[in-house]
């Protein structure tokens, strides 16, 4: 294997660590290496550097530093966000009545589903046109004096799409309920003014925008209710109990940090790679389509169906020709069910197994989408030849 | 220099494990594949031909061995195909062996075209038999060295199409000396243990299996002698096997065994023990791994089952592309829809399904016996 050409085209799943975050946050193992919630000086050190990156992703994100919880993650803030504010609004004002788009990440979708079945909350989904994208209007006719929390998605991770964020949040706002969005996929690609998108939580996390594994933080807004998740000491000001992971929170604030000053170049360099790998297979592939909005969508994101594909297939077939993809019904045990979030869209499951995810990254070249350009018909056309599963 | 590109369909067995490795010491260029089975809802944690943890073990052996790998999605093609044949086979009164279908229909046709696909010289797996490659020659399949591992008997389903591609790496070794290079290589292997039962079962009873997939094989029915006179009641053809003894309910002078499963008339046949099985056999449509039918009978070891000793006896390939089998020795156990397997000096010829009897059907064998 180590004769292949690799060409990662799996952004979307995670990114190389940039080697700037690498440096800024050496010192923090072996040198620096005290606990913040330590009394000492090293410990105070600790506490000095975790304070910065808390006050630069603030400024990041347009936010209060207190206002920012650190996790291990996107799927641990989604879960401290759901059942956080879900369990505090159903505490302070019996509301149990939760609205959640239908193309969330499972990390929300599975999290609001189990607050459905096991706390007796009742679950909604909002409706999504063919782009996947919610419609404020829904959301205004939908929201209840008992709804407890709304959730939608950013950027969406499967297909791309761009939700109007800003409208839903005022829709939020103005009738004073609370809503989530998961922006673990934006925050790489558009800058996230949580103000603005008048959000009251919201997710990020590092390694998708070429930070580290591991990390991850969720925005509070000031006064919004939440209930810890995880108890012990009294970190993150009694939001989330656990020792701080003092590298990682430099790594992520410096990786925000980075990514959101180069975002304007890339973006505008992505965008048109994007477009050209859109518009190279849709040209070249017969009964192809693009899933998501062709224009409202994430810059580096590049999504499709194809009619009878067995998108594990495709896959296998892509990666043993040095292309590392990913579908939306991808499963490494190969017990693929049609992804719930093109079955939203109204897909048939035998267009929504045969789907393919191709999001490009910081180190992606034009040579790199000519050449998956060059390859892809055949595999296609290859994998259409096997008798489906 | 690589010998060519190999896909070896993995299953987290220490057999398949063993085969990645010594392909890849050998200078192939590997990847793994491991086929996703159909099991009932609910059930597919106990599959023991792909459990979650069987899977896990393959990624891990892969990973070790730095090769890719892939899960396949079998699922549909194996309900369709195995499973349909297993149901459909015990609906005649046969009892079939889904393995047939499964090296048949799922790993050399489903997998091989998958690993093809993939741009692969060869699909290599764990089973214990051997080939010979003579250049213009057809390939040829032997019994393993291991006679008490050897699987030829399942392979017998090859053509040569297929043979063409396959790799069997352990058809001259013992299963200690497997075990003993895994343990070398440090593979991490499953702790169960081996199983004959059918993977898709996934530790159920077979007859609870058919009670729900095929409900009348459960319904009552008489039990009668070969002449036709009423003894008794069955509780449904689904939970005897021919040869059974036990567990019929019938008092008689010397123990009854069960003959035939007469499923058309949801009757079963029962009779003395020298009544059963018999000295000769008919097949369906034989598969000669060679590519064709020998023109003349011919003197051969047949298996009748996958744990049965191979058989003296005379084979004699028939005009209809059946064969018809004629033992030195009278075999007790013929069971239709089961396999009779021919071998000449170790050497698989061919092989077909065995047929329900029709006495008519083969009277001018001057040494057949008649059954009754």
């Amino acid at each position: 294997m180590s004769a292949r050409q690799w060409t990662y085209l799996d952004h979307a799943a995670t990114t190389p660590l940039d080697p700037r975050v690498l440096q800024a946050m050496l010192p923090y193992f072996n040198e620096d290496y005290g606990n913040p919630a330590s009394v000492h000086s090293y410990g105070q050190r600790a506490e000095a550097a975790v304070e910065a990156a808390r006050a630069n992703l603030a400024a990041q994100l347009h936010c209060a530093p207190h206002e920012l919880v650190f996790t291990s993650g996107g799927t641990e803030s989604n879960n401290l966000a759901l059942r956080g504010a879900a369990l505090a609004a159903r505490q302070q004002r019996g509301a149990r009545h939760l609205l959640v788009s239908p193309v969330e990440h499972d990390a929300v979708a599975k999290t609001a589903r189990a607050l459905a079945e096991q706390f007796d909350f009742e679950l909604e989904w909002l409706p999504v046109d063919g782009f996947g994208r919610v419609d404020p209007a829904d959301v205004a006719r939908r929201l209840r004096p008992e709804t407890a929390l709304v959730s939608v998605i950013l950027g969406n991770n499967e297909i791309g799409s761009l939700n109007p964020l800003a409208e839903i949040g005022a829709i939020c706002r103005e009738r004073g309920i609370p809503l989530h969005s998961d922006a673990v996929q934006a925050a790489a690609h558009l800058p996230i003014d949580a103000a603005s998108l008048q959000v009251d939580l919201l997710t990020i996390s590092a390694h998708k925008f070429y930070g580290p594994k591991g990390i991850g933080a969720l925005y509070v807004r000031q006064g919004a209710p939440l209930l810890p998740q995880q108890i012990g000491g009294s970190h993150e000001e009694g939001r989330r109990a656990g020792t701080l992971n003092v590298p990682l929170i430099v790594g992520m604030a410096k990786a925000l940090e980075l990514i959101q000053n180069e975002m304007e170049e890339q973006g505008q360099r992505l965008r048109s790679l994007r477009d050209e790998l859109i518009q190279g297979v849709l040209n070249a592939i017969p009964d192809a389509q693009l899933t998501g909005h062709p224009r409202e969508r994430l810059a580096n994101h590049a999504s499709f169906v194809f009619e009878d594909v067995d998108g594990n297939a495709l896959l296998m077939l892509l990666d043993d020709a040095g292309f590392a993809c990913s579908s939306g019904s991808a499963c490494k045990t190969a017990n693929p069910e049609p992804s719930q979030v093109l079955l939203a869209l109204g897909l048939t499951p035998q267009w929504a197994l045969g789907s393919l995810r191709v999001t490009l990254g910081k180190d992606s070249t034009p040579e790199q989408v000519q050449a998956l350009l060059s390859a892809l018909p055949a595999l296609v056309a290859r994998a259409r030849q096997l008798e489906l599963a | 220099m690589s010998q060519g590109k190999v896909v070896v369909a993995m299953s987290g067995g220490v057999d398949s494990s063993v085969v990645a490795a010594l392909l890849q010491q050998q200078g192939y260029q590997v990847s793994g594949m491991m086929l996703r089975l159909w099991s009932e809802p609910g059930r597919e944690a106990s599959n023991r031909c792909c459990t979650p943890e069987s899977m896990a073990i393959a990624r891990r052996v892969a990973g070790q061995l730095g090769i890719p790998f892939y899960a396949v999605n079998a699922q549909e093609s194996f309900r369709n195909i195995v499973v349909q044949s297993f149901l459909d086979g015990y609906a005649a009164g046969g009892t079939p062996n889904p393995c047939l279908a499964c090296n048949r229909q799922i790993r050399w046709e489903f997998l091989l075209e998958r690993a093809l696909a993939l741009g692969a010289d060869y699909l290599a797996t764990g089973h214990y038999v051997r080939l010979q490659r003579q250049p213009g020659q057809p390939v040829r399949l032997f019994e393993a060295k291991d006679q008490h591992k050897d699987q030829s008997y399942v392979l017998h389903v090859l053509n040569q199409a297929k043979l063409k591609h396959a790799l069997f790496p352990l058809g001259d070794m013992t299963k200690g000396k497997v075990r003993q290079i895994a343990a070398d290589l440090n593979l991490p292997a499953a702790t169960s243990k081996e199983s004959q039962d059918l993977c898709f079962l996934a530790g159920q009873d077979y007859r609870d299996f058919l009670e729900r997939h095929q409900p009348q094989l459960s319904q009552p029915g008489p039990i009668t002698d070969r002449a036709g006179h009423k003894l008794g009641e069955h509780t449904g053809l689904a939970h005897y096997t021919i040869g059974q003894r036990k567990g019929l309910g019938i008092p008689a002078a010397q123990p009854l065994y069960v003959l035939a499963k007469d499923t058309a008339n949801n009757t079963l046949v029962v009779g003395f023990e020298d009544e059963l099985g018999g000295r000769s056999l008919l097949t369906g449509p034989v598969n000669w791994l060679s590519g064709a039918a020998p023109q003349t009978p011919f003197e051969a070891e047949v298996k009748i089952r996958y744990s049965a000793r191979k058989a003296a006896g005379w084979v004699t390939p028939l005009p209809d592309g059946g064969a018809q089998v004629d033992f030195a020795q009278p075999l007790r156990d013929i069971t239709p829809g089961q396999a009779a397997v021919f071998y000449v000096n170790g050497e698989v010829l061919g092989g077909g399904l065995i047929a329900q009897p029709s006495p008519q059907s083969h009277p001018a064998n001057p040494l057949a016996i008649a059954v009754e």
